[in-house]
């Protein structure tokens, strides 16, 4: 039996998304731009789609802005958002675990001249209010905050934050990278403040090469690609129609049923920090075990509020003595398939900078591995994946490197 | 400039006396497995001596890096041909004169050049001798462009004009890759791992005309998939001179796994690769191959000190074991690897089963009489266990 427990690199696309995209592509595979009536039909599909994302933000079809996916989002709202307003100021702010999206265009604007801060984060990956405060200056312009932590699913308090960067100064663009939040988490951009946010499709269940950025009506930003003029000139193009209409309908699927889907990985995640806690000594669940909080001193009822306050699909698990690339193929021996740290970082062998930025004890940069859930994830897969830890570990701590 | 033909060069095949055809159709054989990969039309040719490519609708680029990949190779020129009228004439003095000032224009924009005209005069028909003909052409030339001037001795340009069946004019040798056609020598087995040496390695025997069969060894979970595509790729790489290579994937956990348990972790190394030696003097027997291959070089790591390498050496008993970088220096052996286009593929950061658990401190001078007392702690299961490992040989041939 495969168990997909990677969710947080990418997901298996919903069966009836896949058929939506093939219909597309081999039926109504007209350009949305075209007069005729292939064009026309095409356009619908972009329409529909459109409002179906806009619904489940409670957002205007106008503010949605279609993306090849959550790498592109971030480069167009930071740097077409610092490009459109580095004449009131070349500071921005950001935090130090974001996703190199974010943090290498960060890295491009400070060789352009803006001036970026890094927010440091808790034990738990949390940035601090106090801190964020003290940061915005008089010429701060843009402020970039992820929703949920891609390598250990802390949730960042996205509303307390947007008060604080609006109550300072109204005109600051206030950006979220939600690739790991959207589908898990509810996020109105309205209530929590938010000017604009980055969404992927491949993470909700739709194909890869599709995403989203939502802009609040009213900001400015400019683009940072030229072309036909597509999608008002911010991001020429033709129109990715297959790619789109497939978002639109997982964006409307991952939100239906959601409390229940959230609460049933609320307890598959409980389920499976209890299991390997209790099966194994000297492991570590980051950002949930800090060094007050011991899982083992919580009562059940205790851990779950911690949880709650967590992203409900990804836990980080770091394992003493073992390093995660080979517990990562001994799991992948039994079909189970996670990821050393972030996927995305684990090619190269640079510590990760979330693990850094939450202290984790030296031992461990190397010995982390996330497990990621989706809806699809069931509670005999967990069992079945606390079971194989529980047989892999002991055996690979005999042959640590001495 | 358009070009019709390619003489092609090769050095020592053409001092093997009475086996010299059979390197010339090993030549020729390897020549026509690339080109079929190639766009274009191709014939080719032996005429005393020589390989003539006839080549009709090709890509110039193309169709040189190709042959650069065919070992034998030491020179490739491409030509201008002539051909005889409806008559069978070819054209007079004056005309071929016409043909090489068109030549020059076409390949050197820029004149400011010495020169001198080399001609060879075969078909002795001909009325003008290959002196005379290569003065009045030389003449021609200089008639034509002023700025040009001849320089016997050492010219910038070397116009060669023979004069045959048809008329062949080249200036330019392109370097091919040198050695000894493939199929020519044998065939030996090369001990590949994901590193920059052994692609290395491989390749310099393969120039001598070896067939290559490779091994690696696998040990997951320890390594990844993705490592073992790496090796994969790097057999590829030696396969677009060899035409084929049969790499043997090897399962060497239980043995690596066994050495830890049983032997002093600062000699695993040496063990290690003493038992990776005679697994691979097992298969390379078994495939009838005559030498074993490594990218070992003197001192780079401490598994390969002299007194290492007598230690793995010792336990090869069929056939000698080739190390062609055995005196490179790092950088000579990047150099190649780099030429060859496997460094790329080298350097992707996937561990292999050398690198994972390697002591901070690994014996650099093991005496061969610890070693042997050592490994006889592996007794009671090590024939077991390699016997087991044989059992999973994956043979994945990889094509050019």
């Amino acid at each position: 039996m495969e168990i997909y427990l990677d969710n947080s690199a990418t997901t298996k696309i919903y069966k009836d998304v896949s058929e939506l995209c093939i219909k597309t592509m081999t039926e109504d595979y007209g350009n949305a731009s075209s007069m005729h009536h292939k064009g026309v039909v095409a356009e619908n599909y972009l329409k529909k789609a459109t409002e179906q994302i806009a619904k489940t933000l409670k957002a205007k079809p106008k503010e949605i802005l279609f993306t090849s996916g959550g790498t592109e989002s971030d480069n167009i709202a930071i740097i077409g958002g610092a490009m459109a307003h580095h004449r009131e100021g070349k500071h921005l702010i950001t935090t130090c675990i974001e996703h190199p999206a974010v943090g290498n265009s960060m890295k491009y604007l400070e060789d352009q001249g803006f001036d970026v801060t890094y927010l440091s984060v808790s034990e738990e990956g949390l940035i601090d209010l106090e801190e964020l405060k003290n940061a915005i200056r008089e010429d701060t312009i843009l402020v970039s905050i992820m929703a949920v932590n891609n390598e250990m699913g802390a949730v960042e308090p996205l509303e307390e934050a947007g008060k604080i960067i609006h109550g300072a100064n109204p005109k600051i663009l206030f950006h979220v990278d939600a690739v790991q939040g959207y589908g898990k988490e509810q996020l109105i951009p309205k209530q929590l403040g938010i000017d604009m946010m980055s969404v992927s499709g491949h993470k909700i269940h739709s194909p890869k090469g599709i995403g989203f950025l939502y802009i609040r009506d009213g900001v400015r930003i400019v683009p940072i690609t030229y072309g036909g003029g597509q999608q008002g000139g911010l991001r020429s193009g033709t129109l990715n129609i297959p790619g789109i209409a497939g978002l639109g309908r997982a964006s409307e699927k991952i939100y239906t049923g959601f409390d229940e889907k959230q609460s049933k990985l609320f307890e598959l995640k409980f389920r499976l920090i209890k299991g390997l806690t209790t099966e194994l000594p000297d492991i570590r669940i980051n950002g949930i075990e800090t060094s007050e909080r011991k899982i083992s001193e919580l009562s059940d009822d205790e851990l779950m509020d911690v949880i709650k306050k967590t992203a409900p699909h990804i836990v980080s698990v770091s394992v003493k003595g073992v390093r995660a690339e080979v517990l990562l193929h001994a799991l992948e021996d039994k079909e189970i398939y996670v990821s050393a740290g972030s996927a995305c970082s684990s090619n190269h062998p640079s510590v990760s900078g979330t693990l850094k930025a939450i202290r984790i004890p030296k031992e461990f940069y190397d010995s982390t591995v996330r497990i990621s859930m989706s809806e699809f994830t069931t509670s005999e897969e967990i069992d079945e994946t606390v079971k194989a830890f529980a047989e892999i570990v002991p055996m690979l701590r005999q042959f640590s490197r001495r | 400039m358009q070009y019709h033909a390619f003489i092609i060069k090769y050095a020592e095949i053409g001092i093997k006396g009475k086996n010299r055809y059979l390197f010339e159709e090993a030549l020729v054989k390897q020549m026509e497995r690339v080109l079929s990969k190639c766009e274009g039309e191709f014939s080719i040719f032996r005429v005393s001596g020589r390989i003539y490519l006839n080549a009709k609708g090709f890509d110039f680029d193309e169709t040189v890096a190709a042959l650069q990949t065919v070992f034998g190779i030491t020179g490739i020129c491409p030509a201008v041909c002539i051909e005889r009228d409806g008559n069978g004439k070819l054209p007079d003095i004056n005309g071929l004169s016409q043909e090489v000032i068109k030549f020059l224009d076409g390949v050197y924009p820029d004149k400011n050049k010495t020169f001198k005209i080399k001609c060879r005069r075969v078909d002795k028909t001909y009325p003008l001798d290959s002196m005379e003909a290569a003065a009045e052409i030389g003449a021609q030339v200089l008639d034509a462009f002023p700025e040009m001037k001849v320089d016997v001795r050492e010219p910038q340009i070397l116009v060669s004009v023979e004069i045959r069946e048809k008329v062949n004019i080249y200036s330019e040798i392109i370097p091919g890759p040198g050695g000894m056609p493939i199929g020519t020598s044998g065939k030996a087995c090369l001990l590949l791992s994901g590193g920059i040496d052994s692609p290395v390695a491989g390749y310099m025997i393969a120039k001598r005309g070896a067939e290559i069969e490779a091994v690696y060894f696998n040990a997951p979970p320890y390594t990844s998939e993705r490592a073992k595509q790496k090796v994969i790729d790097l057999a590829r790489v030696i396969a677009r001179f060899t035409g084929k290579v049969r790499l043997h994937v090897i399962n060497f956990t239980d043995i690596q796994m066994y050495i830890y348990k049983q032997c002093p972790h600062d000699e695993l190394t040496i063990i290690m690769r003493r038992y990776m030696m005679r697994i691979a003097d097992t298969i390379a027997a078994h495939n009838k191959c005559m030498g074993l291959v490594t990218g070992e070089s003197i001192g780079q790591v401490a598994s390969q000190t002299m007194e290492s390498l007598m230690a793995t050496n010792e336990v090869v008993t069929d056939m000698p074991v080739y190390r062609p970088l055995i005196a490179f220096d790092k950088q000579d052996i990047v150099d190649i690897s780099l030429k060859i286009d496997a460094y790329e593929t080298s350097i992707l950061p996937y561990e292999d089963c050398c690198t994972i658990f390697v002591a901070k401190h690994p014996v650099t001078k093991p005496r061969l009489e610890v070693i042997r007392s050592h490994e006889h702690r592996l007794d009671e299961k090590i024939d077991e266990l390699v016997q087991t490992a044989l059992e999973t040989d994956e043979i994945i041939t990889l094509e050019a």
